[in-house]
């Protein structure tokens, strides 16, 4: 009997049959994540309903020495919850509940599977909400924002999901549960909560998370500015943060970006805009009032030509559903296309647009871009067709190509999408490898047999045991196959 | 014996230590003053080879934090790496060795305008402050140390220099090894360059501040929480003689700071005597209350005065004095306590240790005289301390950075 069917059988018994996924058609469902090219389909999906049964699939893996991977809603990008074809896919998009809402201790508890627009929404009668709010907030399950620290347009101001956690429920890759954190900030000892955050699944999987609550701020003003290309729109972000402002979000979308909006959503965008930018300030009425002012003369003084100032919040509903729908959208544009995620010093704007703009040229292929302009997250989208000879590889040279110009301006290779599967390759390239090596120090502590999620984050596996920098032969694991060398 | 030193090259400033040198009470054999990162993981592969045990020392405001060492044989004394690497007011960031002090940071950054979020009361180097995770009342606007480090290089235990985080403020590529080494007590590595987010410093700052009854102050509290005013910080303090008292900060526009402190002082009327307002605080913000020992208490946000409360009634009860002086809002306090001899101190740990934890919260002493020290547990229970060991024994094996200092004997 096969090791796969072996964990089958005995989960079957330990937390039910019921909640096993075993038919090849249905487990083929699952085989990817928001990142579709990379696909495998799982050999055995567990759907979990409670921690319970997240601690007995662990455990089970564990003693069996077969890899799993967690899974929340799949809207990943970077491959983070790609299915091992020999191992376990627990999926916690059953485990839904919101546990607590405390607005005194402005906390809420919530199993993983949450989703993060529902926890918003469950807050705001009592005047709070979640701050994290990726793009895919009404979507992607809490869980998974705590595995890829997933950022959102609003964290400028408010911070990423690591700013966020106060307290994780984890079965660590032995199959026992911790209790790190809890309502109270600064648990004594290391730190774990700040590599757990973050860790793509890598550590263990979260069965349940307390996170802060953010009090609903007093007024939120909205505009979207028109100008004639990214250079003006970049140069009045520039002046708004250099004034000292920082505004709950600044987004840019260049033209082609915004003709895909416009093609999708009908967001009515300023007609021939080179680049609009969607500047939100939140915060105590008499603060915003006196900073938005200034934020119309900055973006008026670089050369906006049109500014529309959301009225209200359907019509602030409208600036953003350009925004938020500007990666789908270019799906209408293109046949395909290639999400990238970047990091560069925000000063570095005009320099690494230009070069994009060059290196698209020079390669013959269109890139949109869409970004939070405030923080200097980029989101090159690389159009190309996929049926044409050639142009998948050319898309992804392109691709790797911006990567590289962000390291090259002391950026970073991911700002909130993760490493995954999709950038292992390119963590050489930033970091040294003692650096690397130092890190698999954590992944070692935690999970020694590198059962958690295997082949993400780092391009090779390390042997636990070892001392750094000794390696000799292959991984037992590798060899084993069950982790991937890439 | 030949000298384990001789093998260094250059003139790396290394001398006998002193009396003077002590690390909560352990004397070295030698203190070493590096100047680069080099330098420091030179020292490091010296020490590692040799098994010796090595503390790091910034401007050694916090020396008698933590448990003594079990062993140690050099000081790193870090205030030789201060360099300011990179500051880029543009881009708010800001990159610095650790040995310089929280005071050149400020100046420098307020040249520009801006200030890094951290305001410890005691102002030392970088590194002490990363080491140990303190801030001060703006941890509520700013959040705690952990959350502005972007980046650091540090030396492993073995000599070898790494990085992590890098000078961009979103970046999740690989684990966040920076936040895992704030706040570690230097058990982790020796940390020689730091970077930070930066934040504009605001037009203009004001404080509020009352005398409010510790049986009034919650409600006072409860309500701050629920205006949307967005202070910088709310701080809340309760001396020995227990007259409680609430100061707020704002930060902002001239012209918008007054209907923000005017809201917080409708909300004081009703219960509170003294109402201050200007352009300084109250003269007890933050710095530690004053006693012999000196603890950090966390709660629940929320159960601020329920906790001041329980530990007054936990030091009547052991005969034991204490302050408490607390960012209500943020879920942290200091508390020091004076006590007659080792045991009612004792006692009184005990006591309030439980009536905290009762209230979600956690109880450590930071530092104490020896004597009172050795009486009692100081960390108290640490959930996930198998983890951590795990953690320690991957980065030091050997135990030599700081051991015993921390947690579980780590």
């Amino acid at each position: 009997m096969s090791t796969i069917a072996q964990v089958t059988g005995e989960l079957a018994e330990r937390i039910g049959a019921d909640k096993l996924i075993t038919d090849p058609q249905r487990r083929q469902t699952y085989e990817c994540d928001g990142l579709a090219q990379y696909a495998v389909v799982p050999g055995l999906v567990v759907l979990a309903r409670s921690a319970d049964d997240i601690a007995a699939t662990v455990a089970v893996c564990a003693r069996a020495g077969v890899p799993f991977v967690a899974r929340g809603s799949g809207t990943g990008l970077s491959g983070g919850a790609l299915p091992h074809a020999d191992g376990v896919l627990i999926v916690t998009s059953q485990m839904r509940s919101i546990l607590e809402i405390d607005p005194v201790a402005q906390r809420a508890v919530v199993e993983p599977g949450v989703i993060n627009l529902q926890l918003t929404k469950a807050a705001t009668p009592d005047g709070y909400y979640f701050a994290p709010d990726p793009s895919s907030q009404q979507v992607c399950s809490i869980g998974g924002n705590v595995a890829e620290n997933s950022g959102g347009a609003h964290c400028l101001k408010y911070g990423f999901t690591t700013n966020h956690v106060t307290g994780l429920d984890v079965v660590t890759p032995d199959g026992e549960t911790v209790s790190i954190g809890g309502m109270a900030p600064d648990p004594p000892g290391y730190d774990l909560l700040s590599v757990l955050v973050g860790s793509e699944g890598t550590l263990g999987v979260a069965t349940r998370a307390t996170v802060r609550l953010t009090r609903l701020p007093q007024t939120v003003r909205c505009l979207l500015a028109g100008f004639p290309d990214t250079d003006s729109a970049g140069a009045a972000t520039s002046a708004i943060i250099g004034s000292g402002c920082i505004p709950a979000a600044i987004e840019m979308m260049d033209v082609l970006a915004i003709e895909a909006a416009e093609q999708a959503v009908h967001c009515n965008y300023p007609q021939g805009a080179g680049a609009v930018l969607v500047v939100e300030l939140d915060g105590p009425e008499p603060e915003v009032e006196a900073q938005f002012a200034q934020v119309e003369a900055f973006c008026r003084e670089h050369g906006a030509f049109e500014l529309r100032i959301a009225a209200d919040e359907a019509e602030r509903a409208l600036i953003w559903r350009g925004r938020k729908s500007a990666f789908a959208a270019v799906g209408r544009i293109s046949p395909d296309y290639l999400v990238q995620d970047g990091v560069i010093p925000r000063t570095a704007l005009p320099q690494v647009l230009h070069a994009i703009a060059e290196l698209a040229d020079e390669r013959g292929c269109r890139v949109a871009n869409v970004f939070h302009a405030g923080d200097g997250n980029l989101h090159p989208l690389v159009l190309f067709d996929g049926s044409v000879p050639g142009e998948t590889e050319r898309a992804e040279e392109v691709s790797g190509a911006i990567l590289d110009l962000c390291i090259a301006h002391g950026g970073s290779i991911t700002g909130e999408h993760g490493v995954g599967s999709d950038k292992a390759k390119y963590m050489p390239r930033m970091f040294t490898d003692e650096d690397l090596d130092t890190m698999q120090m954590v992944r070692c502590a935690f999970d020694p047999d590198s059962i958690s999620n295997p082949g993400k984050v780092f391009p090779t596996p390390r042997l636990c045991g070892e001392r750094p920098g000794r390696h000799q032969g292959a991984h037992p694991l590798a060899e084993a196959g069950i982790a991937e060398v890439f | 014996m030949t000298d384990p030193w001789s093998q260094l090259e250059g003139s790396l400033d290394l001398r006998p230590a002193t009396a003077e040198d002590a690390v909560a009470g352990v004397v070295p054999r030698w203190v070493a003053r590096p100047r680069t990162t080099d330098e420091v993981a030179a020292l490091m592969r010296v020490a590692h080879e040799h098994g010796f045990a090595v503390v790091a020392r910034g401007a050694g405001t916090k020396q008698d934090w933590g448990l003594p060492p079990r062993a140690l044989d050099l000081v790193i004394d870090t205030t030789g790496l201060d360099e300011v690497v990179d500051y880029a007011p543009f881009d708010l960031v800001l990159r610095v060795g650790g040995g310089v002090t929280l005071d050149t940071i400020e100046a420098l950054l307020a040249e520009h305008g801006q200030r890094l979020g951290i305001d410890p009361a005691r102002r030392g180097t970088i590194g002490g402050t990363v080491a140990t995770g303190v801030t001060g009342p703006i941890r509520l606007a700013h959040l705690a140390v952990r959350d502005l480090v972007i980046g650091m290089t540090f030396v492993r235990a073995d000599g070898v220099v790494a990085k992590a985080g890098g000078k961009v403020v979103k970046n999740v590529a690989g684990y966040d090894l920076a936040k895992l080494f704030t706040g570690a007590y230097g058990t982790l590595g020796i940390i020689t360059e730091v970077g930070f987010r930066l934040h504009p410093r605001a037009e203009a700052t004001r404080w509020i501040g009352a005398q409010v009854p510790l049986p009034q102050l919650g409600g006072v509290l409860g309500a701050l929480a629920q205006e949307q005013v967005v202070p910088s910080a709310v701080e809340m303090d309760v001396p020995v003689d227990g007259r409680s008292s609430l100061a707020v900060q704002f930060d902002g526009t001239a012209a918008g700071l007054d209907g923000r402190v005017g809201r917080v002082r409708e909300l004081l009327e009703a219960s509170a005597t003294q109402i201050a307002e200007g352009d300084e605080p109250p003269f007890w913000w933050g710095t530690e209350p004053p006693g012999a020992a000196l603890l950090k208490v966390t709660h629940v946000v929320g159960r601020a005065t329920a906790l001041a409360q329980a530990l007054r009634e936990a030091a009547d009860a052991t005969g034991v004095r204490v302050a408490s002086r607390g960012s209500a809002l943020v879920g942290t306090a200091w508390v020091g306590v004076e006590a007659p001899d080792a045991p009612s101190f004792a006692r009184f740990v005990e006591a309030a240790r439980a009536a905290t934890m009762q209230l979600e919260g956690t109880l450590t002493v930071v530092s104490a005289p020896p004597q009172w020290r050795d009486a009692v547990d100081v960390w108290g229970p640490v959930p996930g301390l198998e983890l951590m060991r795990a953690v320690k024994a991957q980065f030091d094996p050997d135990a030599i950075l700081a051991p015993g200092r921390f947690v579980g004997g780590i």
